[in-house]
C-alpha cells in the first residue's frame, strides 16, 4: 500500500514542478519535456535518482526525468560490463521497450483514428 | 523604433490589468492529483509486471513504460487524453504517457499531408528533441564516468 501513496506523491509532486515551470517561466511543454529528461539522466549521473527510484518506484519512473534516469543508467551498465561502446548501446537497450512501442502504437493509433474537431 | 507615447505606456498597462491571469494554484494542484494519479497507475502495472515473475529492476519496468506508452496513445487517439490535458496541464504532460501524446496527436493532425511527410515525420516534432536531449546527456554522461573510472 505504501508503495503506492510515495507512487502518488512523488510523481504528483514532479509534475507539480513542471506546472510550475509552464506557468511562472516562458517555457512551453516541449521544453518542460526536454528540461526534465536532461535533469533526470544528470540527476542519475550523479547517483541522486536511484535513491528517488527505490523510494517512489513508478513515481519516479513514470515522469520524464525517469527515462533521463533509465538512459544513462543503461550507459553506465554497459560500460561497466563491456567497456567503452556501452557509451553508444547502454542507453537505447535499456530503453528499447519504450521506444520503440512510442514509434510502432503511435504509428499504429495516428493510422486508426482521426483528430477530433475542437 | 519610434518611443512610446504615455498613451501606449497607459494602454499597455491597462492590457497588463485586464488579461485574465491563469490560476496559478488550481493548475498546480490539478497537475499533482493527475500526474500522482497517472503514476500509481504506474505502479499498479509495475506491481502486476513483478507478480508475474518479471524481474523488478529491468523487465517489469519497461513493460510498464511500453503499457503506459500503448495507454497514452490510445487515449490520444480517442481524443480523451487531450481532454484530461487541457484540465491537468503538466499532470498529463511529464508522465510517459504524454510522451505518447506528444507522437500521435501530431501524428493524427498531419496525417493529410502524407504518410512520409506528414505521420512519420510529425511523431517527433516534440519525442525528437526529448530522444536529442535525453540520448546525447547520457552519452556524455557515459563518457564522463568511462573517463574517471578507466
Amino acid at each position: 500500500m505504501i508503495d503506492y501513496i510515495m507512487a502518488f506523491l512523488v510523481g504528483g509532486l514532479i509534475c507539480a514542478v513542471g506546472q510550475i515551470l509552464m506557468d511562472f517561466t516562458p517555457l512551453s511543454p516541449a521544453h518542460v519535456l526536454v528540461v526534465f529528461v536532461t535533469l533526470g539522466a544528470i540527476l542519475s549521473g550523479l547517483g541522486l535518482y536511484q535513491p528517488l527510484i527505490d523510494l517512489a518506484g513508478a513515481g519516479a519512473s513514470v515522469p520524464l526525468p525517469g527515462f533521463g534516469h533509465t538512459l544513462v543508467k543503461g550507459v553506465i551498465d554497459e560500460v561497466n560490463k563491456s567497456g567503452a561502446l556501452g557509451i553508444l548501446t547502454g542507453g537505447l537497450k535499456a530503453t528499447a521497450a519504450g521506444i520503440t512501442a512510442a514509434i510502432v502504437f503511435g504509428y499504429i493509433m495516428a493510422l486508426i483514428f482521426n483528430p477530433k474537431p475542437k | 523604433m519610434a518611443k512610446i507615447t504615455q498613451e501606449q505606456k497607459d494602454y499597455q498597462q491597462l492590457v497588463k490589468n485586464v488579461k485574465p491571469k491563469p490560476p496559478y494554484l488550481k493548475n498546480i494542484v490539478m497537475a499533482f492529483l493527475v500526474g500522482g494519479l497517472i503514476c500509481l497507475i504506474g505502479q499498479l502495472i509495475l506491481n502486476f509486471y513483478i507478480s508475474l515473475g518479471l524481474d523488478s529492476t529491468k523487465e517489469a519496468p519497461s513493460a510498464t513504460s511500453a503499457t503506459l506508452v500503448f495507454l497514452g496513445a490510445f487515449l490520444t487517439g480517442l481524443g480523451v487524453y487531450d481532454k484530461i490535458g487541457k484540465r491537468a496541464g503538466a499532470g498529463s504532460i511529464v508522465p510517459i504517457t504524454g510522451f505518447a501524446n506528444s507522437i500521435v496527436a501530431p501524428a493524427m493532425e498531419f496525417k493529410s499531408e502524407g504518410y512520409v511527410f506528414g505521420v512519420a515525420a510529425k511523431m517527433f516534432v516534440v519525442a525528437g528533441p526529448v530522444l536529442v536531449y535525453g540520448i546525447a546527456s547520457s552519452a556524455l554522461i557515459g563518457l564522463i564516468y568511462y573517463v574517471v573510472k578507466f
